[in-house]
């Protein structure tokens, strides 16, 4: 499934970015970095003209050669980026919105956790556990 | 009903807690500010489940209305009485019957010591509002006990 998953703080700095071939991972790290002026566009446009689409999913943010880059925004503007691969083309919208569904319940309980500092990487176990599942298995 | 009294009784050993710590009556000061840290981190946890189902907000009032009404529905079981505001950044959020203060002597008796029960829900509104992206100092008055008084100053960046 996902090739990578990243969750980037309201500031824009990444709070948790993990991808599945480590050889490859500067080159994620411009992918999802390209995603967020996307991701501005897209919350820019909601607030002037499309009132009524105001859902926290945004979809596709914008497919490239090898890879499809999706993205979600919180309420607190902390920004979700996966990236799939291209090649997998039966990946439906619904399984990718409940993939950013799971990330965010687990997003929350971190949040919750009273000893996490808001802000920080995350260091979390139980998140690192749901962002796996996600992923396709290494080779 | 129970989980209402269990955050009533953990709220009042807070504040003697606090009180205790902070070397009581004459370090007012530190005592209210420690309080509106820790409501301030517990706010900023709050929202961010709150606002998981919720649609995107439009601008600062939208923001206001979801705080005066399901935030403050999930912390209090009753919505924010009035909301009033001078559309340039201040808003005054009423409670009638503050459920903090409502255990309390409505006489003047313990007017004193009302800062400090309001101190922790100052911080919850501001740790709620700093993490929907609205910076803001919060202050709270009483002047008849039950009521009370939330000034939200929005500070523009």
């Amino acid at each position: 499934m996902a090739v990578c998953v990243a969750v980037i703080a309201k500031e824009n700095y990444p709070l948790y970015i993990r991808s599945v071939p480590t050889q490859n991972e500067l080159k994620f790290h411009y992918t999802v970095h390209t995603s967020l002026d996307v991701v501005e566009e897209k919350i820019s446009a909601v607030g002037k003209a499309m009132a009524d689409q105001r859902e926290l999913y945004l979809g596709l943010l914008y497919p490239t050669e090898d890879y499809k880059v999706y993205g979600y925004v919180t309420n607190s503007k902390v920004k979700f980026v996966i990236v799939v691969d291209s090649s997998n083309t039966s990946l439906r919208d619904n399984e990718i919105r409940s993939m950013f569904r799971k990330l965010h319940n687990s997003f929350t309980d971190v949040m919750c956790n009273p000893f996490y500092n808001p802000g920080d990487p995350i260091q979390s176990k139980v998140f690192d556990s749901t962002v796996s599942a996600m992923m396709v298995p290494s080779c | 009903m129970a989980d209402e009294a269990l955050f009533q009784f953990l709220h009042n050993e807070l504040l003697q807690y606090v009180n205790n710590t902070e070397g009581g009556e004459n370090e007012n000061g530190r005592c209210v500010s420690k309080l509106e840290n820790m409501g301030f981190r517990v706010g900023q946890g709050l929202i961010e489940r709150f606002t998981k189902e919720t649609a995107r907000f439009k601008d600062e009032l939208d923001v206001m209305k979801f705080i005066c009404k399901d935030f403050w529905t999930c912390v209090f079981k009753k919505q924010i009485d009035n909301l009033r505001t001078n559309h340039q950044g201040i808003y005054v959020l009423q409670d009638n019957k503050f459920r903090l203060l409502s255990q309390l002597s409505a006489g003047k008796q313990y007017l004193e010591h009302a800062p400090k029960y309001l101190a922790f829900t100052c911080g919850l509104v501001r740790g709620g509002l700093y993490n929907l992206g609205v910076k803001s100092i919060v202050t709270a008055e009483v002047s008849v006990m039950p009521a009370c008084k939330f000034q939200v100053m929005i500070q523009k960046m």
